[in-house]
């Protein structure tokens, strides 16, 4: 079977140690975690993990069903490209110098709609949201003016069908009494 | 406002008083029925301990010699109750200790609620004395696990962690417990929890796979079935038996599937798997419909994966929905607890007779009982075989006691040859193949049933892996019967050797101390046999005995386990010699 780029959305109970419980399951199959991200969700005191990973299916299908099989996980998701809108953002430190002798750079940073968010005189701190492919471009052109300092985030995603995890939660609070 | 993620039945008594951290922990354990607990006491625990010897006279605390003992004699009496076993150690390397009990709970699912005293809060992450980051280390063997550190989480933690050790697929759960939370005060209630809203124990069943794995059943021409601990687990042996009958299907058990349907019963035709038996190794892979029943196709079950029942339609009766497909593609998979899902199968079933298909079981038995089970039964040599041991606690037995199995050939020959009446009387370490598990789960067991005999099968390796634990039954004057089958080797990784490294010996030859004298030190009643004209009258005295009993048998010393299916091979491709 066919690798290719799964994005693993895990709903969790806010908890301490979720996160170890997680990457164990990856790394007992010597997966790779390509990025995590973790933050809050749609739904109160619910937190959103989102782990890409470049596996075949039948290996995404497996780590789904065991991430799921853990007690504070809610519901886990996998979904492909095809199936998301993701962004991730850059942040490129360039020696001011450099940058300010090339105004081909600066024409290109304002067509890609990368922006800068600081600039000093020793240094220009360029900012990029985008696809992975549009964030290594931009890399690989701001390379030869002394890049100083190179950070990504992790991908973030929103699939384009809904995910029923409010659902899950809704029928949790009718079916018991919670006081 | 903290949001409620758990929900608790409401029938708390409302005797709130204000107790220790420690005292309330005692209570949470008796109001979860708890009688009998297995521990080690130590500097981060001594609160709880304090608490048992005022609670003496309510809760029965054994203290084993190790605390890997405590782990398995917990797992060992929650495997023949069905209730959750406890086992309790200090923080540190009391807590390291539990570790293989815990793996061997987690790989096996058996209920355990471990509890581990913790350095105080304050000390956390400084390399405390006896600091052990034992949630970490435990995240992956355990079902739940979790670190209170304020005394008032006590009674909602402990109720989660019984409600999740014991619910869906059971397991281990460890709580962590810090000392402060130990000595601090709370205000005491209990209510048992009765639902987690991230936690699905049991999945919905989806009624269309059930008819479907109806009619695939009722349209088979030779259908067989397999089926592991989940028929246990589910208390599902009555509905087992009932559809065996009623549509006349040949049903093999897997390891941990054993006793769960009578030994004698005319449709049992054994056990699948590297050293199962012929028949249900081999027509695997003749069947039509293969009907998998609470099992998780190990590969000790499976063989080579590529060649498994690839001819069968199969379906699988499973309650974790993680374990469909995870080996083998189930093309019908029918979620729930088998419970209910052999309940609702059952009523669209049509009352059949397979006894053609049947016929080829017994053909094939023939076969193996000619070149290999007569051999082993009566065999002509003068050195005993193990087979016979076993055979013999039988024929004493009646087939009425509980075996407790450590880890060897002496393991597959238990589980070949011990008959079984009723179910919950296998107790052995299947997924993690512990050597050392026996002794203290025998201890467990026989705790858990004091009624029924209950009878150790150990090695020589594995007896002295967990031998301190001698002690505890001679403390406790627990009544077990323990059999070590001394073949002066560690068996079975000699059998390897000689059948895969050509007869290379590596570190497997055994010097042994003098057993009896051992047994005898610990006061426990003790005999030695080689001959096969002692046997008889040896295990009689050993059944008849009151107390405990210490059998030491030699045995063949290179004799090998037959039938086998190679590492790699195909379930087809078992061989008899
Ligand atoms: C804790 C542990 N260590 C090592 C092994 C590997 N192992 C499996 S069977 C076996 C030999 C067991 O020897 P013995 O207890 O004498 O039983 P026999 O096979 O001779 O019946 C060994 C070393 C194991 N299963 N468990």
């Amino acid at each position: 079977m066919e690798k290719k780029n799964y994005t693993v959305s895990i709903y969790t109970e806010n908890n301490l140690g979720l996160l170890s419980r997680i990457a164990a399951i990856f790394l007992k199959r010597h997966i790779n975690i390509e990025s995590i991200t973790v933050s809050k969700s749609e739904v109160n005191d619910v937190m959103r993990f989102i782990v890409i990973v470049q596996v075949t299916e039948d290996q995404v299908r497996k780590i789904v069903g065991q991430i799921e099989k853990q007690i504070e996980v809610i519901k886990a998701f996998y979904h492909t490209d095809e199936e998301l809108f993701f962004q991730e953002t850059a942040l490129y430190k360039v020696r001011s110098s450099d940058f300010m002798k090339d105004s081909g750079i600066q024409h290109f940073i304002q067509e890609t709609n990368a922006r800068i968010v600081a600039a000093t005189p020793d240094f220009f701190v360029i900012e990029k949201t985008g696809r992975r492919q549009e964030t290594d471009h931009l890399y690989e052109k701001l390379k030869p003016y002394g890049l100083m300092q190179f950070v990504r985030s992790g991908t973030i995603a929103v699939s384009k069908n809904e995910m029923q995890i409010s659902g899950i939660l809704e029928k949790f609070n009718t079916t018991n009494s919670l006081s | 406002m903290k949001v409620k993620t758990a929900s608790f039945e409401e029938i708390a008594t409302p005797e709130s008083a204000t107790v220790s951290g420690a005292e309330a922990i005692i209570k949470c354990l008796l109001k979860e029925g708890v009688d009998t607990i297995y521990g080690y006491p130590g500097g981060a625990i001594m609160p709880v301990y304090d608490e048992l010897y005022k609670y003496q006279d309510k809760i029965h605390h054994v203290l084993t010699r190790h605390e890997q003992g405590a782990a398995h004699a917990a797992q060992g009496y929650a495997r023949v109750t069905g209730k959750v076993g406890v086992a309790v150690a200090t923080s540190g390397p009391g807590a390291t200790n539990l570790i293989t009990g815990i793996a061997d709970a987690h790989i096996d699912s058996t209920p355990v609620v471990f509890i581990t005293g913790q350095v105080g809060s304050t000390l956390l992450g400084s390399d405390a004395f006896q600091e052990i980051d034992v949630v970490g280390i435990s995240t992956p063997i355990t079902k739940w696990n979790y670190q209170v550190t304020d005394a008032s989480e006590i009674p909602e933690v402990l109720a989660k962690a019984f409600y999740i050790a014991r619910s869906g697929r059971p397991g281990p759960v460890l709580i962590d417990i810090t000392k402060d939370a130990q000595f601090a005060p709370l205000e005491f209630s209990y209510k048992k929890c009765s639902g987690i809203r991230s936690y699905k124990p049991v999945p919905e069943i989806n009624l269309l796979q059930v008819e479907r794995a109806a009619e695939a059943i009722n349209n088979a021409k030779k259908p067989m079935i397999v089926f592991g601990q989940g028929v246990i687990l589910g208390k599902a042996e009555e509905l087992l038996k009932k559809l065996v009958e009623k549509t006349g299907i040949p049903a093999a058990w897997t390891i941990l599937g054993l006793s769960a349907l009578p030994t004698g019963h005319p449709l049992n035709v054994g056990m699948v798997g590297m050293h199962g038996n012929y028949a249900p190794n081999m027509l695997t892979n003749e069947c039509d419909v293969l009907i998998a029943i609470g099992m998780r196709f190990d590969d000790r079950v499976t063989g080579n994966l590529e060649t498994y029942a690839k001819q069968a339609k199969v379906i699988h009766f499973e309650i974790d929905p993680a374990e469909i497909n995870k080996n083998v593609t189930a093309d019908i998979p029918v979620l729930g607890n088998v419970n209910q899902t052999l309940n609702l199968v059952m009523e669209l079933l049509q009352p059949n007779d397979h006894s053609e298909w049947h016929q080829k079981f017994k053909e094939l038995y023939a076969i193996e009982y000619d070149k290999l089970i007569q051999h082993h039964l009566t065999s002509k040599n003068p050195e005993l075989t193990m087979g016979e041991v076993i055979d013999e606690i039988n024929t004493c037995s009646d087939g009425n006691a509980i075996i407790v199995s450590d880890v060897g050939q002496h393991q597959m020959v238990a589980c070949r040859y011990a008959k079984f009446k009723t179910s919950r009387s296998n107790v052995t370490s299947g997924g993690l193949g512990t050597m050392g598990f026996a002794l203290p789960a025998a201890i467990g067991a026989k705790m858990g049933k004091p009624d029924r005999d209950v009878v150790a099968i150990i090695g020589d390796g594995g007896f002295q892996m967990n031998i301190q634990e001698l002690g505890t039954i001679f403390q406790t004057k627990v009544p077990v019967k323990i059999v070590v089958l001394n073949n002066s080797f560690l068996g079975m990784v000699r059998q390897w050797q000689q059948m895969f490294f050509e007869r290379r010996y590596a570190s497997t030859e055994m010097i042994n101390p003098d057993f009896i004298a051992i047994a005898k030190g610990y006061h426990i009643q003790s005999r030695h046999v080689a001959k096969r004209s002692q046997l008889k009258d040896a295990v009689k005295e050993m059944m008849e005995a009151e107390g405990s009993y210490f059998l030491e048998v030699s045995v063949e010393q290179e004799e090998n386990v037959f039938p086998m299916i190679p590492t790699g091979a195909s379930v087809s491709e078992i061989r008899l010699e």
